[in-house]
């Protein structure tokens, strides 16, 4: 059940894709993980993908660029894209970055979007 | 850090991580805040990556300095590309020759308390970045 | 031979006369400041600077100038520091600071010239000499006594910031802070890091910010809150701001400010109302 970038784990939950992003990924292994991700979005016929960052103590802008690309991907495949778990000083920093990710749903963590998922498909 | 400086070479994309790691490192070393330390750390990525997609590599030396009882780290990245021609330009938002988005540069200098560069097309592109502890 | 009379050997061999002599001095020339700082406590400041003057100016204090920062005055800046220290917290002007080591110079000068007699070029030159310390340490205390209370505002500046901008959990995963008065730059970073914290800490789902105490939005305050909301949003949770009376609402709309996607509300009581709603709380929205 289990796709693999590297050792970064993709799960399946619920019909969601979860990813939780390790912090010391370079810009090489953010684009596989982006590819793996969206694979595996296709394998599960998947309604969500959950990217959860909250191990991220950066987020710059070729992260950030990776994030919305990733939502519009899974939108083409009719999937929502979740970024969960964002810690304060990031968050502080993409705004000064002029990068509010105005195409990515966000959520305080996986289970609240999960959750959200869930519900939109109802 | 002995004498208080790094120097990162930037050849690479894991490149790129070591010197975001060095550039966190001097941070902590100063007792930055979270919020400053990450500002400078993104910051330190940003021109780090430009280094080396479009400045055909280079290095990064980190140095931490003292004036008036706060410190700082300060961040020298050159490289040895082409240079900017028109570096106004580079810093404005959406502005970029690659096939980035733009935001690097112009973004990186809101970060920062201090942020110079200078370009030629002889000697390549210098960006130096300052943050204080507080 | 007669020995040698100089500022120096005064500080060494009259230390009594020259402390009890400016002690003298500090009560009729009134910058004792009894009310402030009791006698006790100023006779042994006096003498522990004094004291480490004695030690180095002897020394260091060569005909050809010195310098208050270098180490061997190291003694004398711990002594003036400490009187730094104590006078700020008690409230003493830099005036009063500067004009009590000043006094220092009437016991010096009155030794030197019964030492030296009327008219000496000897007195001359050890009248420049202790004049040159005396003002030079005098200098030092006044920029000391100023940074202490510079350090004080800051610290202050600091406090207030917390104080007037308490994040509160309202509700199980609400938190609402209300913000009064001004906001400036260093005060927003404050309060958008405070609140981003606190959500983080209650897991708040949203975070209202109530501007019904703040004097005037401007573009800066509209660009604040604008990057507030857009940092709670990045985080997960949905920013609403409330307290927009109707100047505040025409004042925005004049200054062509747009505020995208962000929830506003009246007063607290329908922004809570919202937030009660978005959480599906039951209770009527006005």
């Amino acid at each position: 059940m289990a796709g693999a970038s590297g050792s970064v784990p993709i799960v399946t939950i619920a019909g969601c894709v979860v990813v939780a992003i390790r912090d010391d990924l370079d810009d090489q292994d953010i684009l596989t993980l982006q590819d793996e991700l969206v694979e595996e979005v296709s394998r599960r016929s998947a309604n969500g993908v959950v990217i959860d960052i909250s191990s991220l103590e950066i987020v710059d802008t070729f992260a950030g660029r990776m994030l919305g690309a990733m939502a519009q991907m899974a939108g083409m495949m009719n999937a929502r894209t979740i970024v969960v778990g964002m810690r304060p000083a990031v968050a502080m920093t993409l705004v000064d970055l002029g990068m509010t990710l105005e195409g990515v749903e966000t959520a305080l963590n996986a289970d609240r979007a999960i959750e959200a998922i869930r519900a939109g498909q109802a | 850090m002995e004498d208080g400086r790094t120097a990162v070479t930037l050849a690479s994309a894991q490149d790129v991580a070591y010197a975001r790691e060095a550039a966190k490192r001097a941070m902590t070393e100063i007792g930055a805040s979270t919020v400053r330390r990450t500002k400078f750390v993104t910051a330190v990525s940003e021109i780090a990556r430009n280094a080396v997609i479009y400045g055909r590599g280079g290095r990064i030396v980190f140095e931490i300095r003292e004036q008036g009882g706060v410190r700082s780290v300060v961040a020298e990245c050159s490289d040895r590309g082409p240079g900017i021609a028109d570096v106004a330009m580079a810093l404005t938002d959406g502005y970029s020759t690659g096939k980035g988005l733009g935001r690097g540069l112009g973004g990186a200098k809101r970060l920062v308390d201090r942020f110079e560069i200078r370009s030629s097309e002889t000697t390549g592109t210098v960006v130096i970045l300052e943050s204080r502890a507080r | 031979m007669a020995k040698e009379v100089t500022t120096g050997s005064v500080l060494v061999e009259d230390f009594d006369r020259v402390l009890s002599g400016w002690l003298k001095v500090q009560a009729s020339e009134n910058v004792k400041r009894t009310d402030l700082v009791s006698a006790k406590e100023s006779e042994k400041q006096s003498r522990d600077l004094l004291a480490a003057l004695a030690d180095v100016a002897p020394e260091a204090a060569t005909a050809d100038g010195f310098d208050l920062s270098d180490a061997q005055w190291a003694p004398v800046r711990e002594a003036l520091e400490e009187i730094a220290e104590n006078r700020t917290e008690r409230g003493v002007s830099a005036a009063e600071m500067g004009w009590f080591i000043a006094s220092l110079k009437q016991p010096f000068f009155e030794i030197l010239h019964e030492e030296l007699g009327e008219t000496s070029a000897e007195l001359m030159r050890e009248i420049w000499s202790a004049t040159r310390i005396v003002d030079q340490v005098a200098l030092y205390a006044i920029e000391t006594l100023v940074q202490k209370r510079e350090a004080i505002i800051e610290r202050q500046r600091g406090e207030m910031t917390e104080v007037s901008a308490p994040v509160v959990k309202i509700w199980d995963r609400i938190v609402t802070v209300p913000l009064i008065g001004t906001l400036d730059s260093f005060r927003a970073q404050t309060v958008m890091e405070n609140l981003l914290d606190a959500i983080v800490q209650w897991e708040a789902e949203i975070a209202i910010i109530d501007i019904t105490g703040v004097s005037t939005v401007d573009t800066l305050v509209a660009q604040h809150l604008l990057k507030t909301a857009s940092a709670v949003r990045l985080m997960g949770s949905e920013c609403v701001i409330c307290g927009i009376s109707p100047k505040i609402a025409q004042t925005v709309v004049n200054l062509g400010v747009d505020l995208p996607n962000i929830t506003t509300r009246v007063d607290l009581q329908s922004g809570l109302a919202y937030a009660f709603r978005r959480i599906g709380v039951a209770a009527g929205e006005r």
